[in-house]
């Protein structure tokens, strides 16, 4: 297992249901934890996940969602059992619009 | 039928959470310990494993019918809902509490191959403390129902927690028993049981079996409102002695008549043909009213 902790800076994210959770911790698929947390112009994301050494591809899926979503004044927490960074992106939005109060 | 399979949300494929969403009243779903304020496993971190926020079960109270019950339900996509230290103690905890608050029923939607082997005998104990805990809450007076229709089916401790429930709700899909297939295979090898042969597993092992068998209550479509249906229904009805010594010596007997009957068969086809079933190469075939009917008209 590795543990891995980025910080991105985003625009802020209204949200209405705090604490967001989406996912499974099933094999190729990821659970995400959205809280609230200080910065409101940033996001905090720390994954623990069964496949070691792609540390650059979880920056890059986070960098890419953090950039394309705004996801500012959150912490995330993501537990993973080797999901794609297709499935994480997926996630990732899912959990983020369920924070907003939408849900898919 | 392309319109009723589209309204059909199915149990089988479905995370406990979304599960508890269908089955419970809306809104009505209160979670005790959620994830953002649970730790996942200790044992499973130091085996270098990820855990879930909520090791795998979600314990709740809500409402059925506008009365008030608890609910547990088992996330077979994580670890195939196999049952930890942590895992073991949400359940216990929220048994005895129904000991002591008295809801209308203890809804246990069970999905789980047993125990969790990573964390050996504090499985082994949850998986205790949790048999006592069931007999305790129906001792109080509070009907456990289990709930069995997801993909890892009642099995190992699970399944004989299954069978210490008041009743047992489970689809055509749900599987109940003690032994998995792979492990009978491994043990006794693929002569004695095949497990890649999946149609002969659900003749052993599965819902319409285990209906026709008389092990569990009711048989219900593979879907999240016809568990609710079903669950509300029996819990109008249900009324239940307390369990006692005699009633676990009668089951004791029930088996026992049961495996001097069968015990020489190896598939379902022939133990349905001795309970009566005119075609029983047709059962895997009936929808779930048939079936139903099926048994209804069955010699007793």
């Amino acid at each position: 297992m590795e543990t891995l902790d980025f910080r991105f800076d985003s625009k802020p994210v209204p949200r209405a249901a705090d604490p967001a959770l989406c996912g499974v911790v099933g094999s190729g698929n990821l659970e995400i934890l959205v809280k609230s947390g200080i910065e409101p112009e940033a996001c905090r994301v720390r994954i623990k996940t069964s496949a070691r050494g792609f540390g650059e591809t979880w920056r890059a899926v986070l960098d890419s969602f953090a950039t394309s979503h705004p996801a500012g004044g959150t912490v995330i927490a993501i537990n993973d059992m080797g999901a794609t960074p297709a499935v994480v992106t997926l996630r990732l939005a899912q959990a983020l619009a369920e924070y907003q109060g939408g849900g898919l | 039928m392309i319109a009723s399979l589209a309204a059909r949300h199915s149990w089988f494929e479905a995370t406990a959470r979304a599960r508890l969403a269908g089955l419970l009243d809306p809104g009505s779903f209160s979670e005790i310990l959620p994830p953002a304020e649970s730790n996942p496993s200790p044992h499973l971190a130091l085996l270098d494993l990820p855990g879930a926020f909520d090791d795998g079960v979600v314990v709740c109270y809500g409402q059925l019918g506008k009365r008030p019950i608890f609910a547990i339900a088992q996330e077979g996509q994580f670890m195939g809902g196999a049952v930890g230290e942590i895992h073991g103690a949400k359940i216990v905890g929220m048994l005895r509490r129904a000991a002591q608050e008295k809801p209308a029923a203890v809804l246990f939607l069970i999905d789980s191959g047993g125990v969790r082997l990573h964390e050996a005998n504090a499985g082994l104990i949850a998986i205790s403390e949790i048999m006592r805990a069931v007999l305790d809450a129906r001792a109080a007076g509070v009907p456990v129902i289990a709930l069995v229709g997801g993909s890892c089916g009642a099995f190992g401790g699970m399944g004989i927690v299954a069978k210490l429930c008041s009743a047992i709700v489970i689809s055509e899909e749900g599987r109940l028993a003690l032994s998995g297939p792979e492990v009978i295979e491994t043990v006794a090898g693929v002569e004695e049981f095949d497990s890649k042969d999946r149609a002969l597993v659900w003749r052993v092992t599965g819902g319409k079996h285990r209906y026709l068998m008389g092990d569990c209550a009711m048989l219900v479509e593979d879907d999240i409102a016809a568990f609710r249906s079903g669950a509300t229904e029996f819990l109008a009805g249900w009324s239940e002695p307390v369990p006692s010594v005699a009633h676990l010596r009668a089951g004791q007997q029930t088996l026992e008549n049961r495996l001097a009957a069968y015990a020489s068969y190896r598939d379902g086809l022939q133990v349905w043909a001795a309970l009566g079933v005119a075609e029983p190469e047709s059962v895997p075939l009936l929808d779930r009213d048939a079936l139903v009917a099926l048994k209804e008209g069955l010699p007793t």
